[in-house]
């Protein structure tokens, strides 16, 4: 083993038990991980990225191949190998009823650092991660940042000499995903190394070196530089869009000479196919300016899996155009006005008023905790407002919330079917519940099952689809009784770049046809999709507006040009700033 | 790079473990409710709730013959302790309250019991009706049906100035608890379920816990061994049985006045053996489901249940089915009701003790055993 590397993994396969020996969770897979630099271990979900992880750390038995960390095999000498290897599991592995002292103390014995080294391990550590202030408090009633920042201590304790991180920006806001990011190139700056998998292609970009899965196979390996260089030039940016973007979007994908596409604010933003020029001539008339841009990660990922969607929804063909009843204003069909909820003491919702058109997407956005999910689910009825009015239709929730329900299809954040139920049944069911019967509620499951392509699927369960197919038969679900207005709770977070722009492909045909759609994310570029944004932010809606403008507030000279994310964390830190000159606790 | 070879079992971190797992138990409410309230409520419920014996019995007496010994049987059985008796003409007018279950059983004297007693020939009569929907109330209408036959012979005797008729009497007495009161073996029987519930139920949600959570994901990539994730799973909760128990003996005891005549050394040694056993069987099936729901409503049937039906605590064992008395050999309860009832109600008589002590003994191994062989270092197999 070379001085600089810490895994040597070649030939690597491995299934789970109960799992045919065709679907393997990771296939011929290769890894080389050095020391001091942070390696990206980049995918969707159902790549391979946990299971790589667990082999690694020793706590998984593979099928077949070979693996070397730090010059030990985990499986026969692993209690050497916990000692000298730091691994944070997807939930951090902490205690929540332990403080945040007792679980480093917790991790400090289990790793043999006691004494004075402990206590100088302790210092630091906690000055690392800023949770002095926070040693006596329960794990539990940390932040999600706080929590994350608590597991890479706890990881850390014993100095291991490799660091593997399972995802550990998720459910975790912005300002934290960054911080973390600092910290963790500080530990690979003095000589760890570290192993971070992200379901973030743009979290992978920052990585040194890159490891991109999908499948269970490795489809790069390199430096993201490598991935980025190599699509230089194929990336380009539409602006200054006449007519719908969408309908823009649509047309460019169904050129032979675009793989991929989405909408960025304003504009739309494609990706090439190799050696094609920017199809000015087909859509110039309606784009006159169509820009170069910097690649990023996710076009050549989605260049590697052989390009996304064409951008077409065979739902478009089946949907009859949304009318609404002459009382309802359609510059409101949506409404909220002063919208407050408060548990006890704490107010998650802070008079909150903001109106949503008929065919528009209005995106809620906030880190966790700020109080969107709150809001979204008291504009659906599904929570009382402590005061103020949610109206959707023209009608108030609180009097007639079925009535009100009724004109709203919803899709959970968690697949919230029947697992165990066929995918027929699953439909048959919502229909049912929608008060569908008889031969329209046959017509109606036919269609569905056509229109999102599950007709080979018909019969299997639920639970045991594909994702994107859980997907779309969550959709299919949703929509059984056209409704209206669409409710989507974080409908992609996890899912693969390609199922979500074909997710997406779905929502931009429903629009087309009038219906409203609301949409809960913590996804920057699923916010792109937004036509309007509203960012919550403890409790209170702090920016409404398209994602365009957002960005516009927030530029300067030092970032003429700031992306999405930049716009989120600057509008969050002027707030803080706000409310500290007032003379509120920050 | 050389470091430091890493050593084996560690007292260090199995001493920080079992700190950890205590102090969880005491930060969870539901945990110290279970220790402490649920003996309190269960030995009052069994103490006072549940009896087994029947004082006052309501039972009616049908004179269809009114003949002088027919009267003499009536007034034995208004003398009666143990009865209250509802006198009537006719079976008719005792019917209704018979169905509604005011009374337990009917004893009918015909019509010729005073004819065929004179008679001589030993064809006399008494007819005995009892309520079969409740077994063992039925049992007691029939003894003291025989009770009252008895005395009545006897009354029948002293008013001919002879003496008692039957050559033979039968005079039971039951020994180790003279009054037969009921609460003096179901008490100690109980704390057996007491013990079964922190020991299995309590810990059946332990080991799923931590894989619900993801901690035990985090804990296995440390340098902990088995050993010390089994002990401080055990350990912590050996404890919380020990004070469950304490308390119990004082509850009993002192509030409920059961006497307890073995001594604290044995009671101690039978606790541990039968908490090792339940332990082993909640850690089992927590490890095995890794699941708190599943776990529970396993340990729900392979603890809780068989200590209550098959323990011998409220049924006879040996009035049960050779089958399922064949199931009651395998459940360590049954030899821990005995331990209790003997310790409580006997001493510490060792051929009793010994024998049931030496089957705990086994079967904590067994199962702390197979709980060993079941826990995996890794997250697969």
């Amino acid at each position: 083993m070379a001085a600089g590397l810490a895994v040597s993994i070649r030939g690597l396969t491995h299934h789970y038990a109960g799992q045919g020996a065709e679907e393997h969770a990771l296939d011929d897979v290769a890894l080389s991980v050095d020391r001091g630099v942070i390696t990206g271990l980049a995918g969707p979900d159902g790549a391979g990225k946990t299971t790589l992880m667990r082999l690694m750390a020793g706590l998984l038995k593979p099928v077949s191949g070979e693996i070397e960390v730090l010059g030990l095999d985990p499986l026969h000498a692993a209690s050497e190998l916990h000692l000298r290897v730091g691994y944070m599991p997807q939930k951090f592995g902490l205690y929540e009823d332990l403080t945040v002292m007792e679980n480093l103390v917790l991790y400090a014995d289990l790793r043999g650092v006691t004494g004075a080294a402990r206590q100088a391990q302790f210092e630091r550590l906690l000055d690392f991660t800023d949770l002095h202030r926070f040693t006596g408090r329960l794990a539990g009633k940390l932040s999600g940042g706080m929590k994350q920042k608590l597991g890479l201590a706890c990881t850390l304790v014993g100095q291991p000499e490799l660091l593997l991180l399972d995802e550990p920006g998720v459910g975790v806001d912005p300002i934290s995903r960054r911080e973390l990011w600092r910290m963790v190139q500080a530990l690979a700056a003095d000589g760890m190394a570290v192993v971070w998998a992200t379901a973030y292609l743009e979290e992978a970009e920052r990585c040194d070196a890159l490891c991109l899965m999908n499948a269970g196979r490795v489809i790069f390996a390199g430096a993201p530089g490598e991935q980025i260089a190599r699509m230089r030039g194929r990336s380009v940016l539409a602006c200054d869009i006449r007519g719908n973007r969408r309908h823009f979007l649509r047309r460019a994908l169904g050129l032979p000479g675009v793989i991929d596409g989405v909408i960025q604010g304003d504009a739309v933003r494609l990706v090439l196919a190799e050696g094609q020029a920017p199809p000015v001539a087909e859509l110039g008339e309606d784009a006159p300016r169509i820009v170069p841009v910097e690649p990023r990660l996710e076009d050549a990922f989605i260049d590697l899996v052989g390009g996304g969607p064409d951008g077409r929804s065979a739902l478009a063909g089946t949907l009859a155009e949304v009318a609404l009843p002459d009382h309802v204003d359609p510059e409101a069909v949506i409404r909220a006005h002063d919208l407050t909820r408060r548990f006890g003491d704490f107010v998650a919702t802070d008079h909150v008023s903001f109106s949503v058109r008929r065919g528009e997407i209005f995106g809620l956005l906030g880190p966790n905790g700020a109080g969107k999910s709150t809001t979204f689910r008291m504009m659906c009825g599904l929570l009382a407002p402590t005061s103020g009015e949610a109206q959707v239709m023209g009608i108030d929730l609180k009097h007639s919330a079925p009535e009100a329900r009724q004109n709203l299809g919803y899709m959970a954040q968690k697949f919230s079917l029947y697992g165990n139920l066929g995918v027929e049944r699953n439909l048959r069911f919502f229909a049912g519940i929608y008060g569908l019967s008889g031969r329209s509620r046959d017509r109606k499951v036919a269609q569905m099952l056509e229109s999102f392509e599950l007709d080979r699927y018909r019969r299997t369960q639920a639970g045991e689809l594909p994702l994107g197919f859980k997907q779309r038969l969550s959709l299919a679900c949703a929509l059984m009784h056209e409704p209206p207005l669409l409710f989507l709770d974080e409908p992609t977070s996890g899912v693969d770049p390609v199922t979500r722009r074909e997710f997406w492909s779905h929502i931009n045909a429903l629009v087309d046809r009038g219906v409203t759609v609301m949409v809960t994310t913590h996804f920057m570029d699923e916010a792109e999709y937004c036509d309007r944004i509203g960012l919550v932010y403890r409790g209170r809606l702090i920016a409404v507006g398209p994602p365009d403008d957002l960005k516009r507030q927030v530029a300067d000279a030092a970032l003429p040009d700031p992306t999405f994310e930049d716009a989120f964390i600057r509008l969050i830190e002027r707030d803080d700033a706000a409310r500290a000159a007032a003379g509120g606790v920050p | 790079m050389t470091r430091t070879p890493h050593e084996g079992f560690s007292l260090r971190r199995l001493r920080a473990l079992c700190i950890k797992e205590t102090k969880q138990i005491l930060r969870d409410p539901s945990s110290l409710l279970i220790a402490v309230l649920l003996p309190v409520v269960l030995l009052f419920i069994f103490g006072f709730g549940i009896s087994l014996d029947t004082n006052r019995l309501s039972l009616g007496i049908v004179l269809e013959d009114q003949g002088v010994e027919a009267q003499r049987f009536a007034a034995v059985a208004a003398g009666s302790p143990y009865i209250t008796p509802r006198f009537a003409r006719t079976r008719a007018e005792l019917a209704t309250p018979m169905a509604e279950g005011a009374l337990r059983g009917l004893i009918v004297i015909p019509p010729d019991f005073g004819a065929r007693l004179a008679a001589g020939d030993g064809s006399a009569r008494i007819q005995v009706l009892t309520d079969g929907s409740e077994p063992n109330t039925a049992n007691f209408v029939a003894s003291y049906a025989q009770g009252l036959f008895e005395s009545w012979l006897h009354a029948r005797a002293d008013a001919r100035g002879l003496s008692a008729d039957p050559p033979v009497s039968l005079e039971p007495r039951y020994w180790f608890n003279p009054s037969t009161e009921s609460r003096n073996f179901l008490i100690p029987g109980s704390i057996a379920v007491v013990m079964t519930i922190i020991g299995a139920l309590l810990t059946s949600l332990v080991v799923a816990r931590e894989w619900e959570r993801g901690t035990m994901e985090a804990l296995l990539a440390t340098p902990v061994r088995r050993a010390e994730l089994l002990l401080s799973k055990a350990l912590p909760y050996y404890g919380l049985g020990l004070i469950a128990m304490a308390v119990c003996v004082v509850i009993a005891v002192v509030l409920m006045h059961v006497p307890l005549r073995g001594s604290i050394a044995m009671l101690f040694v039978a606790t541990s053996l039968f908490l090792g056993s339940v332990l082993g069987i909640g850690l089992l099936l927590s490890t095995l489901t890794r699941n708190q729901f599943n776990a529970a409503l396993a340990a729900l049937n392979a603890a809780f249940l068989p200590a209550v039906m098959l323990s011998g605590l409220i049924f006879e064992i040996s009035s049960m089915p050779a089958f399922v008395q064949a199931v009651t050999l395998i459940v360590p309860a049954r030899y821990f009701v005995t331990v209790m009832q003997t310790l409580f109600q006997a001493g510490d008589i060792a051929a009793i003790l010994l024998p049931n002590l030496l089957f705990l003994l086994v079967s904590a191994l067994f199962w702390l055993g197979l709980t060993a062989r079941r826990t995996r270092m890794r997250l697969d197999g």
